[in-house]
């Protein structure tokens, strides 16, 4: 039999004390950075190159492809930022990565700086997860002092820096410029595109933002070979990927797999749905990515085919909705959620967020007005395509494809509020009768 | 308390102006040179800077904002014009404790709503309120990414999962009563909001190696793997062991 998971940046969160440098050490920790630091840096990228690994934060584009069309070394300074603002609504995967073993995220790092012609990283993690910024700092430490970082790593003469950096709240941050903006100490807005970051990024200087999950695989890519990624995953999206599952399945955890596994696969690991109840939608990217339903669990899970099924496998953040939840009401939470972080810079998305939030909750309410369907679809229409940034298209992802699988729920929202249609304490994972009486207490 | 209001402006009170004793400014400034020492362009400072005056301060002062501005050669202006960006930046006394309810669409729709329904009633405050003895001050927060120990409460930015309003309601109670508090994921127990903001300014508080490596759901997929001897394929048996595809192939 195959191996449906494929745990290898997961494989050692097991381990005793895993974050700690001796930990990583013992399973093969930093062999990679030594081997990559004996070959031309060219060589090191085009082994990342030829791995052919796609962006893990959601976009999907090649890391390999990325690095190459930085622009060439004139002498200053080239950096690379490792995105960890993980915020898109149902990814879990490179928080607890980093709390787990921030040294495959450091070691990665390292090996990238190394092939970029780089000498300094930062890690730009977001602000709410102090406990992960403790490991990170740590790590950095153990890793400088050990000699993995610093300016002659490993005696090869070589300066490579990682320098940790806590955000402050701010799901924007996690789009690169905005990133790239926020690091520099200004408010996170996105910026024009072009110039792109390989060409002027962080202090206006050639820079590559790639996810955590990347730069984590990329110590395998360098010690196994890029045939052996490849050997993972499909023809256009290789490799493995943690998959994450949440919401109404009966065990939701982290699943490492190759790339292409399908969803239904994913439950069964997960333990079906919860117990008594059926599927009935889901998201395979976070709340960004248009919702599935129950038809579309065996699409295998790979940028192509999410892609040509509506969708897109953004961050594998599968979020699981059974039958007692109202469309409706959740999309009405995600759509108060992008008004919400709408940074502000640009008018369709900061207008236009506030819009769809004033007509979907209406719609929750059961107090929909004639024609307010249309009017989603309109203000969506010209929210897509038109906005700064990706944020605005994303607030338009969910309640366009809720619309087109169940239009009814908007329909009925012109009459009878959601919660009478579906009882919110169906939804809940506790003993509802329990809040009246611990409320009282 | 004054600046309840939980939309208003930066709230600059006189008393927030009030010069730093030179001790405090000495320190200040101290720290300050050591988080610029980290980057390029002293700038970059400016979010790590505005944590440490929350670690002082216990929110975003008037004279936090002049301090950030004087060292990085800002106005004061483009500082507040920062800070008001960031929801982690306070613009009131904060509690010693923020708690935080996930109410972003899984956590809220898992249990999150009744926590929080809970959980503000229990303690009469609603969203970026304090309550009278200045412990908790409660949040309705976004997506925490921990999804899969939905619904998830964070404490001053440490994880409670699986909670229920009852094992909130404990938490907040715990935390009122000074008693230590242990997350669930995270240190050996839940340091104050000064504290923490010490810790995201860069500063460590040696609590690194405290706690958990991973939590259950973290590991369930390698558990699995664990069980049915399933393992990434080894660079030379790559031909062998040829990966799952998908059913649907």
């Amino acid at each position: 039999m195959t191996a449906r998971l494929t745990p290898v940046l997961t494989a050692h969160w097991d381990q005793p004390r895993a974050w700690t440098l001796a930990a990583y050490e013992s399973t093969g920790g930093y062999a990679a950075l030594r081997k990559a630091l004996s070959m031309p840096a060219a060589d090191v990228l085009a082994e990342v190159k030829s791995s052919a690994i796609r962006g893990r934060g959601g976009a999907g584009f090649p890391a390999g492809l990325k690095w190459s069309f930085m622009s060439p070394p004139d002498g200053g300074p080239r950096y690379l930022v490792v995105n960890a603002d993980e915020s898109e609504p149902g990814t879990c995967k490179d928080i607890p990565l980093l709390m787990a073993n921030p040294h495959s995220v450091i070691e990665g790092a390292a090996i990238s700086q190394y092939a970029m012609g780089s000498d300094h990283a930062f890690i730009y993690l977001r602000g709410e997860v102090v406990h992960v910024y403790r490991r990170l700092m740590r790590a950095v430490e153990e890793a400088t002092a050990a000699g993995y970082l610093g300016t002659d790593v490993l005696g090869s003469g070589t300066t490579l820096r990682v320098t940790p950096h806590a955000g402050a709240g701010a799901y924007i941050c996690g789009e690169e410029t905005a990133l790239l903006d926020s690091l520099e100490g200004r408010r996170g807005q996105p910026r024009l595109k072009p110039p792109f970051p390989g060409a002027a990024g962080l202090y206006a200087r050639p820079t590559s933002v790639n996810n955590v999950e990347t730069i984590a695989s990329v110590p395998g890519i360098l010690l196994n070979g890029a045939d052996w990624f490849k050997s993972m995953g499909t023809e256009k999206s290789t490799g493995f990927g943690i998959f994450s599952l949440s919401g109404h399945v009966t065990n939701p955890g982290q699943f490492e797999a190759p790339l292409g596994i399908t969803m239904r696969e994913l439950i069964d690991l997960a333990g079906g749905i919860r117990r008594g109840h059926r599927i009935k939608f889901w998201t395979p990217g976070g709340s960004s990515t248009p919702i599935f339903t129950e038809e579309h669990l065996d699409i295998p899970l790979d940028f192509d085919s999410v892609a040509a099924a509506g969708s897109m496998l953004g961050t594998r953040a599968l979020q699981v909705f059974d039958e007692t939840v109202s469309v409706v009401r959740a999309v009405s939470r995600w759509t108060d959620f992008y008004a919400h972080e709408s940074c502000g810079k640009c008018t369709p998305c900061r207008e236009g967020t506030w819009w769809l939030k004033q007509i979907m909750e209406r719609l929750e309410h059961g107090q929909g007005q004639p024609g307010d369907i249309g009017k989603l679809d309109d203000i969506c229409d010209n929210i897509l395509g038109r906005s700064f940034c990706a944020l605005g298209d994303a607030a338009t992802m969910p309640i366009s494809s809720a619309i087109k699988y169940f239009r009814e729920e908007f329909e009925a929202g012109m009459h009878t509020p959601a919660a009478e249609l579906f009882s919110p304490d169906a939804s809940v994972l506790f003993d509802t009768s329990e809040v009246k009486e611990a409320a009282k207490a | 308390m004054a600046g309840h209001d939980a939309s208003g402006h930066l709230h600059v009170s006189a008393a927030s102006k009030a010069p730093y004793d030179e001790a405090t400014l000495a320190r200040l400034h101290e720290d300050a040179a050591a988080v610029v020492a980290r980057y390029p362009q002293k700038r970059s400072a400016l979010l790590p800077l505005l944590h440490l005056v929350q670690s002082v301060d216990g929110y975003v002062t008037g004279r936090g904002l002049e301090f950030c501005a004087q060292v990085l050669d800002l106005t004061t202006a483009d500082v507040s014009g920062v800070a008001t960006f960031y929801s982690q930046y306070k613009r009131h006394p904060n509690g010693d404790y923020t708690v935080g309810v996930c109410t972003n669409t899984l956590c809220a729709v898992m249990g999150g709503d009744a926590i929080w329904e809970a959980v503000s009633e229990h303690l009469g405050v609603g969203h970026d309120e304090t309550t009278a003895d200045g412990k908790i001050t409660l949040e309705r927060i976004e997506c925490n990414a921990a999804c899969d120990y939905a619904p998830v409460v964070m404490a001053n930015w440490e994880f409670f999962d699986n909670q229920t309003p009852s094992s909130t309601i404990d938490l907040v109670d715990e935390l009122r009563a000074g008693h230590d508090v242990v997350p669930t994921r995270g240190a050996d127990k839940v340091c104050t909001f000064k504290e923490v903001s010490r810790v995201l300014a860069g500063f460590h508080d040696g609590r690194a190696d405290e706690g958990v490596a991973a939590g259950p759901a973290s590991l369930l997929g390698l558990k699995i793997a664990h069980e049915q001897g399933w393992t990434a394929p080894t660079p030379d048996s790559r031909a062998a062991a040829q990966p799952a595809k998908g059913a649907a192939k």
